[in-house]
């Protein structure tokens, strides 16, 4: 039996590519054609036999890996991540700047303290209220300055107060109390405490050095304490511990 | 377009891509050696690709286009030039005297149709990969090999027929074996 159906139009028909009538068409010849049958069991037959071929050559894992680098674009990191180096850049900066104009403030205060004692001490009158007794210095201020403290009974130990006189500090009236040591005269002074003390003399605890002077100073009870002289470091520090446990 | 979008719609053809790669060049280097720069230029002319076009087909066309301008892909043309897509002698070529031959090809092994696929015409096997394998539309097809759709279908009907001739030659060489063993001991 001769056909002349074309077997690009099988193809087509296999394939799925050809319009609907067309493709009723030919499945109405192939029913009776069974040379266009045989053709498209051939054709059938080399598709299935191709089916194996998919995926047969599979790429290594490296080669994937090496691709997905070529391609990869570049991941930008949230905006708060990049943040945060120039946030950690600005902070050093504004801390470098803020030490930077703390520190020659702190020095100078702690400075114009020390003046404040060997001011008193050159003094001729280095005291207002001359008293041994505590209870004699103390009220003299009332009235005076704006707060109040308490000074310890120095009866027994190594000091001895000499009396009291009044001072000014960054525009504020504070309490100069001068007590000697033996030979050593010995300053204590109390401000009232306020931002601009915290930061002059937010320093650690215990007795610094100041142009041969030795120097501590502690906050307590809304005051500003400063004890300073020229005796050793361990009687300032004696001193400031009986004022500490008094305030 | 954006280069992200290409990052996560390019990678899931990578498979089928190194596959059709692979059957084109016959060797696993020159097939990274091919996807490894069919990657590089989509990649660069990605920003003008518009969307809406087939990005399969076009990164089958640019693959395809890398390999004919391979070493491999030269080789290949010239060993055979590309017959007349005029599908005239297919009614004639279709020969059904094979068809019990053929038959007998459903217990050949994948390997005999392997081979077959891989003795073709380099132009004959990569649109039946392209139909057969990567299950192309022919509009597809037409896309990646630049070819009107009445050429798709002519050039894969004699690519058809290449094919069975190449599994039917296979089988009738080991039919003939098999008669040439047995005949001794009749």
């Amino acid at each position: 039996m001769d056909c002349d159906q074309n077997p690009v139009t099988l193809g087509s028909y296999l394939d799925g590519e050809l319009p609907p009538e067309q493709a009723d068409s030919v499945r109405e010849h192939i029913g009776g054609c069974g040379k266009c049958a045989a053709e498209l069991a051939d054709l059938v037959i080399v598709k299935r036999a191709l089916r194996p071929a998919r995926g047969l050559f599979t790429p290594s894992a490296e080669f994937r890996r090496r691709i997905e680098r070529q391609i990869e674009v570049p991941r930008r990191r949230p905006l708060v991540w990049r943040l945060i180096p120039a946030t950690i850049l600005a902070a050093a900066v504004l801390l470098v700047a803020v030490a930077w104009t703390l520190y020659p403030r702190r020095s100078n205060d702690f400075a114009e303290v020390a003046d404040m004692h060997v001011s008193a001490l050159a003094s001729a009158n280095p005291v207002d209220v001359v008293s041994t007794d505590r209870h004699t210095v103390k009220p003299w201020f009332q009235g005076k300055i704006p707060f109040s403290f308490n000074l310890p009974e120095l009866s027994g130990t190594d000091f001895n107060l000499v009396g009291g006189r009044l001072v000014y500090f960054h525009q504020s009236p504070g309490a100069q109390l001068i007590v000697a040591m033996r030979q050593h005269k010995i300053s204590v002074l109390i401000f009232q405490d306020s931002p601009e003390m915290d930061r002059a003399f937010a320093v650690p605890a215990g007795v610094r050095h100041r142009d041969a002077f030795s120097i501590e100073t502690w906050q307590s009870q809304g005051l500003q304490f400063f004890v300073i002289g020229d005796a050793e470091p361990a009687g300032i520090d004696k001193l400031a511990q009986l004022l500490k446990a008094a305030n | 377009m954006n280069p992200e979008f290409f990052e996560s719609a390019a990678m899931p053809l990578f498979d089928q891509l190194y596959n059709f790669a692979h059957w084109l060049t016959g060797d696993r280097t020159d097939a990274e050696d091919l996807v490894q720069e069919t990657y590089a230029k989509a990649l660069k002319g990605f920003r003008s690709f518009e969307e809406g076009t087939n990005l399969r087909a076009w990164m089958y066309r640019i693959l395809r286009n890398s390999f004919l301008t391979s070493r491999a892909g030269l080789r290949a043309q010239n060993m055979a030039a590309l017959d007349d897509d005029d599908d005239a002698d297919l009614q004639v070529a279709t020969s059904h005297s094979v068809t019990p031959e053929l038959l007998l090809l459903q217990r050949e092994s994948e390997q005999k149709v392997m081979n077959a696929m891989a003795s073709m015409p380099a132009h004959y096997r990569e649109i039946v990969l392209l139909c057969e394998i990567e299950e192309m539309s022919y509009k597809e097809i037409a896309q990646v090999l630049a070819i009107p759709i009445g050429t798709v279908m002519s050039r894969l009907a004699r690519a058809r027929k290449v094919l069975r001739q190449g599994m039917t030659a296979k089988s009738s060489e080991k039919a003939a074996k098999w008669t040439v063993i047995k005949t001794p001991s009749r």
